[in-house]
């Protein structure tokens, strides 16, 4: 079990022509992911290694079953190819683009409501579940199957934490990267609902930012619904305020969404919160260990 | 993206909300032209981005055209300091001339998107306790900020003006809550056509002729909205900014200076700005956040390293690559080619993890360049620290 992606995943990639598409899709194809058709409105009728090609989601919803779209589509045309994946009746839209407005995602998220589907992204890594496959373009090697699950704001501090794990034997079930915008498809709540529900998912990594107020509504919840040890990091404690750190959605503003805040609501709440980012994995390693030693 | 106060009340008056009269000038002679045109007391604004520009000197009132030929003389040119623009201050290039108008009340009108869970949209922010730092308003007396959060499926409705119009005192008269209507209306229209991120109306003055005029005005647009406004994209001023931003820009590249004398460049916003919490927690101090963002050639990165060189304050550079998409080889690379061609004399150390990290590794061995390795996270940060002790 994961969450998410799993052996019934069947994917299509829209934006597959394009260079960063046809890239991530070989590696992805390369980890296992069945990836069953690609779209790019006008190239309907080609492949791409084999993968049709179709002009609208609808016909890869249709004709190849597919259940969870995967986008490197143009930032400028990011909102109305979410809409159609949504639209088509995809279940799980995981955006990588970077770039896209604001106000296209109020959009999306008008629509969002409105369906039963769930979206990662925009200006995200993806998702990996270990042994089943990969969206987006998290490195593959630096997985490994288990019991972990990682989820974060950022790209390049998730593969960290999920390589510090690795390397201590420590495996994934899922992991995640929701993206550095202002506005996510999905936010933490939105997944520690699953990680919560899902039977592997023994521990939780979450890697937060500045900004925003996404750790907070995190930490409330896990107060009150999550039985699973979490460890966090923030980054971004010596970040000035007024200033957009990369990310859209990293500044922070009128004294708001500073990581001592985060870090703050986070112990509260009763998550082990580690202020230094390489012990990350180690403090799972110990808390994977305390729960065997109860076993026994 | 920041823009003007004279080029905010532009589109203002584009959406139909009321300003005053005024023009923009570069020279203290077209500063006294414009006040000879207004023909009453007229104020001269230094036009920076950043706020508290009056308790810096940089906004004086004239009685006639020579006085405003006089301060136009004192402002421009001047470096303005104030608390928001750091104690080197900036130069000012350009001032609004306007008339002044007979402030009965001032009131206070703001929006910004809000990003929390499941309220996405824009929201209207008011409070009678105009010309004050909302901040501290929010701070001191929550209860005075109304709040109007816009759904976006419908968008602003006449009730939501009323409501503000009522919690602002201007309810119950009915000129008052007609002209708040209509600024309210073209201030959505603007905020979500525009791509705007947040529109401060600070003070909106109640004259004593009774009308409704925006004062001052500070708008900021969503970077990522500028490719489909071109008009609000050729407003950027490259003279408020820091120049080795704007060359970073240029270059494709995320950086952000600070005060400090350790270099870093990083993959990955993120890993940059725990970069920098690293530094700070071994001792040291980040000079800078730098992003080479995920598609960085071996030109980008030779550019990132001029950038970083350029800030005389720099004195060690640590590099910490987690490459993903970035390639580690393609890293190293780009260290060579810049090594080669700027005289970097600078003690470096490098972290490479990642895809092809072997390759990377070997390069940089193979290349004859001095550095120090570090494997671990936290060992780069404690590594590039050491150097300087």
């Amino acid at each position: 079990m994961a969450i998410l992606l799993d052996k019934n995943s069947r994917i299509v990639v829209q934006g597959i022509t394009g260079s960063e598409g046809t890239f991530h899709t070989r590696e992805s194809v390369k980890f296992g992911t069945k990836v069953v058709a690609g779209v790019t409105p006008g190239k309907g009728g080609m492949d791409v290694d084999g993968i049709p090609v179709y002009n609208r989601v609808a016909d890869a919803v249709e004709k190849q079953g597919a259940n969870v779209a995967a986008l490197y589509t143009p930032a400028a045309f990011s909102a109305d190819a979410i809409i159609e994946s949504i639209e088509a009746g995809i279940g799980l839209v995981v955006c990588m683009t970077e770039g896209i407005p604001v106000t296209d995602m109020i959009k999306v998220k008008q629509v969002l409501k409105t369906s039963k589907a769930r979206m990662i992204g925009c200006n995200c890594p993806g998702i990996t579940t270990p042994g089943v496959g990969k969206i987006g373009f998290m490195p593959s090697f630096i997985h490994k199957e288990g019991n972990v699950g990682v989820i974060s704001r950022s790209g390049t501090l998730t593969y960290e934490a999920i390589w510090q794990l690795t390397n201590l034997g420590i495996g994934q079930t899922t992991s995640i990267g929701i993206g550095g915008d202002p506005i996510p498809g999905s936010g933490f709540v939105d997944l520690l609902v699953l990680y919560q529900k899902d039977p592997d998912t023994v521990a939780l990594v979450m890697i937060g930012e500045i900004g925003g107020t996404a750790e907070e509504e995190a930490a409330e919840f896990i107060k009150s619904n999550l039985t699973k040890p979490v460890v966090s990091f923030i980054a971004g404690r010596t970040a000035p305020p007024g200033r957009r750190m990369g990310h859209a959605g990293a500044i922070i503003s009128g004294g708001k969404g500073t990581a001592d805040e985060k870090f703050k609501a986070l112990e509260a709440a009763g998550v082990i919160v580690e202020k230094n980012p390489a012990e990350i994995g180690k403090r799972i390693q110990e808390i994977l260990a305390k729960k065997k030693g109860k076993k026994k | 993206m920041k823009i003007h106060e004279y080029q905010a009340k532009s589109l203002l008056r584009a959406y139909k909300v009321p300003v005053p009269n005024g023009e923009v000038a570069d020279t203290p002679e077209k500063a006294r032209d414009i006040a000879k045109s207004l023909n009453k007391t007229s104020i001269v604004k230094a036009q920076i981005h950043a706020g508290g520009r009056g308790k810096g000197g940089g906004v004086k009132v004239a009685k006639t055209p020579d006085e405003a030929y006089e301060a136009a003389k004192k402002i421009l040119g001047m470096q303005l300091i104030t608390h928001q623009t750091g104690p080197e201050g900036i130069k000012v290039q350009k001032v609004l001339v306007e008339e002044t108008s007979n402030i009965k009340k001032e009131l206070y009108l703001g929006m910004v998107v809000d990003r929390a869970r499941d309220k996405e949209c824009v929201v209207f922010m008011a409070s009678e306790a105009g010309g004050m730092e909302i901040e501290e308003v929010a701070k001191a007396t929550p209860e005075k900020i109304i709040k109007c959060a816009v759904p976006p499926a419908v968008g602003f409705s006449p009730f939501e003006a009323r409501k503000l119009a009522y919690g602002l005192g201007l309810g119950t008269d009915k000129s008052l809550s007609a002209q708040f209507a209509n600024i309210t209306k073209g201030l959505y229209e603007l905020f979500v056509a525009k791509d705007a991120s947040l529109v401060e109306i600070n003070p909106l003055v109640l004259t004593a002729e009774g009308n409704l005029i925006a004062v001052d005005a500070k708008i900021n647009f969503d970077d990522d909205g500028l490719f489909r406004n071109p008009d609000i994209k050729q407003l950027r001023d490259e003279n408020e900014e820091d120049p080795l931003e704007v060359i970073a820009k240029n270059a494709g590249v995320n950086y952000i200076k600070l005060d400090g004398n350790i270099a870093c460049m990083v993959n990955g916003a993120g890993l940059a700005m725990t970069t920098m919490d690293l530094i700070k927690m071994a001792g040291g101090e980040p000079a800078n956040f730098l992003d080479v963002g995920g598609g960085a050639s071996p030109d980008q990165i030779e550019k990132a390293f001029r950038i970083l060189t350029a800030d005389p304050n720099v004195k060690a550079i640590l590099v910490n690559i987690f490459g993903g998409i970035l390639r580690c080889d393609r890293v190293a690379n780009g260290i060579i080619q810049a090594a080669k061609n700027i005289d970097m004399k600078l003690p470096m150390v490098i972290r490479l993890q990642g895809t092809n990290v072997d390759e990377g590794k070997k390069l940089l061995k193979e290349s004859g360049l001095k550095f120090t390795v570090a494997d671990g996270l936290y060992e780069a940060a404690e590594k590039v620290v050491a150097l300087l002790k």
